[in-house]
């Protein structure tokens, strides 16, 4: 099939359809409305349902109760919106229903600005929400990825009864490229819901949809439940690409648009002798941890880069331990690095720990 | 259940609807809400839909309705009942949904999830369940408050010069566009309890005929948190709550009004 110029979130928007999502709620919001005004349009078209909400608490739970009848639903928000989605989020994970949730994240803290940024890395990955529990998050660095982890989002999000989220800058989103999308699915039939679902009790004994547990034991059982599935998830959907890795003996990682960027650091680093290499997490959680530890058995340093002062780089440091030394590189308030600048500091960080000398 | 047969000259006069299970309810002694959930499934076996009901349950004292109500049911977060309700019919129209609220829940924390919902014109039907208190949480000043009563959180009355004036949710539901039936009843006497179960069995044949949205607002009791006994608190309410939330319809559409013409 032909490639076709798209632009991220429109691609966003279209892969959900062809991935079968039944219903959207959704909020404006920059730098993410483009997904919302293209569902606008070409929901209706398909015959499924399309809806604005009056907030991004209203659209998450919108989307908490379509899927609790075990319709296909999304939402897709920016940074301070999915702030706000939050304790949907919690209440989805600890009811176990599917849903897919886009983050086109914006510079913060508050209110912050519509620039792109990584700062949601502690949102998304480490607390969605109270309570114990992470979605799974992809985190694309290229339009064609970005589609293809908003279907694999839906699938993973129904086979484990969890949240599939889909992390990515404004750069993304906004950007322009050739991407591919996938066929059309057809949209599951109401009579083929999955035997969970609330579907009015015919013919069988109600069912409850619930997170809540009375009595301490009660909901322990649920939470070992959920993070056994979470071990589960953990162990089978750990994702991320590498880029001369194999015989770097310095790495960077990095994820999304700046994973990209640093892509381009590795080449002009291997040009100029040095033997770097790059690990991009292609999901955040689960992180990359076991593969990312190997590397850095090799690695004499490793550099992180992010747009935000310094998340992800914590799972780097608990994956990599002492094996080697782990600098950090960050820019905040929507300033994207560039890879000059990069480049700069890989190299002062390359000579103040192996004392200058290139291996 | 036992099934005992019924003598020859006996006729059966009272039984649990099918509606409802056969769980013992955590509700408090004197408390309305055992009233309300059986005219809530009274009505759901009469219109012979409970096979394709999805209700929401609140949170508040109703939040375990899931656990008394024979029907599939979900439980939202404090307020968003009609959001998740709005969720669930827009995907599956050919379902009767309802939500059962509270006065905290529907009029404090869920005050634009239920104006958007009602404005939207959701096809699903809202029971508010009006005690002027939060029962649950052990009888705070609630949206509903009256002005002077007093709470664990307004010890001296509530004083409306800091604590604004109660909200007449009926009231201000019911001048929305999107509201199809809105009216408030009261479960303080057998006819008010009558009146009630005609409102909440139109409110669903308002859904069913797919009108539009249709909201009971029903004053209830919450004799514990009053600190009153049960028949003491019902007379009180009779008295005061509707004194200020004065029984009656706040909208019919034109074709609610047909629809109960027909009927």
């Amino acid at each position: 099939m032909a490639k076709e110029l798209l632009e991220g979130n429109l691609a966003i928007a279209e892969a959900a359809i062809r991935a079968g999502v039944e219903a959207y709620f959704g909020y404006p919001i920059t730098p993410q409305t483009e997904v919302l005004e293209h569902l606008s349009k070409r929901l209706p078209e398909e015959g499924r349902v399309f809806l604005q909400a009056e907030s991004e608490l209203a659209s998450i739970n919108m989307v908490y109760g379509a899927a609790c009848t075990g319709a296909r639903a999304m939402t897709s928000s920016s940074s301070p919106g999915i702030s706000l989605m939050q304790e949907g989020l919690s209440y989805i994970a600890c009811s176990e229903v599917p849903a897919v949730i886009v983050n086109v994240m914006r510079g913060g803290p508050g209110l912050g600005n519509v620039q792109p940024a990584q700062g949601d890395y502690f949102q998304a990955v480490k607390m969605a929400g109270h309570g114990d529990f992470h979605p799974i998050v992809f985190a694309p660095a290229t339009i064609q990825e970005a589609i293809d982890f908003v279907v694999l989002a839906f699938d993973l999000a129904e086979k484990y009864r969890t949240i599939g989220m889909v992390v990515i800058d404004g750069a993304i989103g906004q950007m322009m490229e050739p991407a591919n999308l996938p066929p059309m699915r057809p949209v599951r039939s109401p009579e083929d819901r999955p035997a969970w679902a609330l579907t009015g009790a015919k013919g069988r004994a109600p069912q409850t949809i619930t997170s809540l547990y009375l009595g301490g034991e009660n909901l322990e059982r649920v939470n070992l439940r959920l993070q056994a599935k979470l071990q589960e998830i953990a162990a089978s959907e750990v994702r991320w690409k590498e880029y001369d890795a194999k015989d770097s003996d310095f790495l960077l990682v990095a994820f999304g648009s700046v994973g990209r960027i640093c892509q381009t650091v590795v080449q002009q680093a291997r040009a100029e002798g040095m033997k770097a290499g790059l690990l991009r997490p292609t999901t955040l959680w689960p992180f990359p941890s076991a593969r990312l530890a190997e590397l850095a058995g090799q690695a004499r340093g490793i550099l992180v880069v992010e747009m935000n002062a310094g998340q992800m780089v914590e799972d780097v440091r608990l994956a990599v331990g002492d094996r080697c030394p782990v600098r950090f590189h960050g820019r905040m308030g929507g300033v994207v690095p560039l890879p000059d600048e990069i480049m700069n500091v890989l190299k002062n960080a390359y000579a103040d720990i192996t004392g200058g000398e290139v291996a | 259940m036992e099934i005992i047969e019924i003598p020859a000259d006996m006729e059966l006069v009272y039984r649990r609807p099918e509606s409802l299970t056969e769980a013992h309810t955590h509700y408090c002694p004197g408390c309305s809400h055992g009233i309300i959930h059986r005219i809530v499934a009274e009505v759901l076996d009469e219109l012979g839909v409970r096979e394709r009901t999805v209700g929401i349950a609140p949170v508040g004292c109703a939040v375990l309705a899931y656990d008394y109500l024979n029907v599939d049911m979900a439980e939202a977060a404090h307020g968003r009942a009609p959001a998740m309700a709005t969720g669930v019919k827009r995907t599956n129209p050919d379902k009767v949904v309802f939500t059962y609220q509270g006065d905290g829940d529907l009029a404090a924390i869920g005050t634009a999830e239920i104006v958007h919902a009602a404005n939207r014109g959701e096809f699903f039907t809202t029971i508010f369940v009006n005690n002027a208190v939060y029962g649950m949480t052990g009888g705070q000043m609630a949206p509903t408050t009256l002005p002077g009563q007093v709470t664990t959180s307004s010890p001296t009355g509530r004083d409306v010069e800091t604590a604004g004036f109660p909200i007449r949710m009926a009231e201000l539901i019911g001048i929305l566009p999107g509201a199809a039936y809105v009216t408030r009843q009261a479960v303080y006497d057998v006819a008010g309890i009558r009146n009630t179960k005609k409102a909440i069995k139109l409110a669903f044949q308002v859904q069913l005929e797919g009108i539009g949205f249709s909201m009971v607002e029903v004053l209830s009791t919450c004799n514990v948190n009053w600190h009153m006994a049960p028949d003491e608190a019902m007379e009180w309410a009779k008295e005061h709550m509707i004194a200020y939330y004065p029984p009656g319809d706040t909208k019919v559409s034109d074709a609610v009004r047909a629809l109960r013409e027909r009927k």
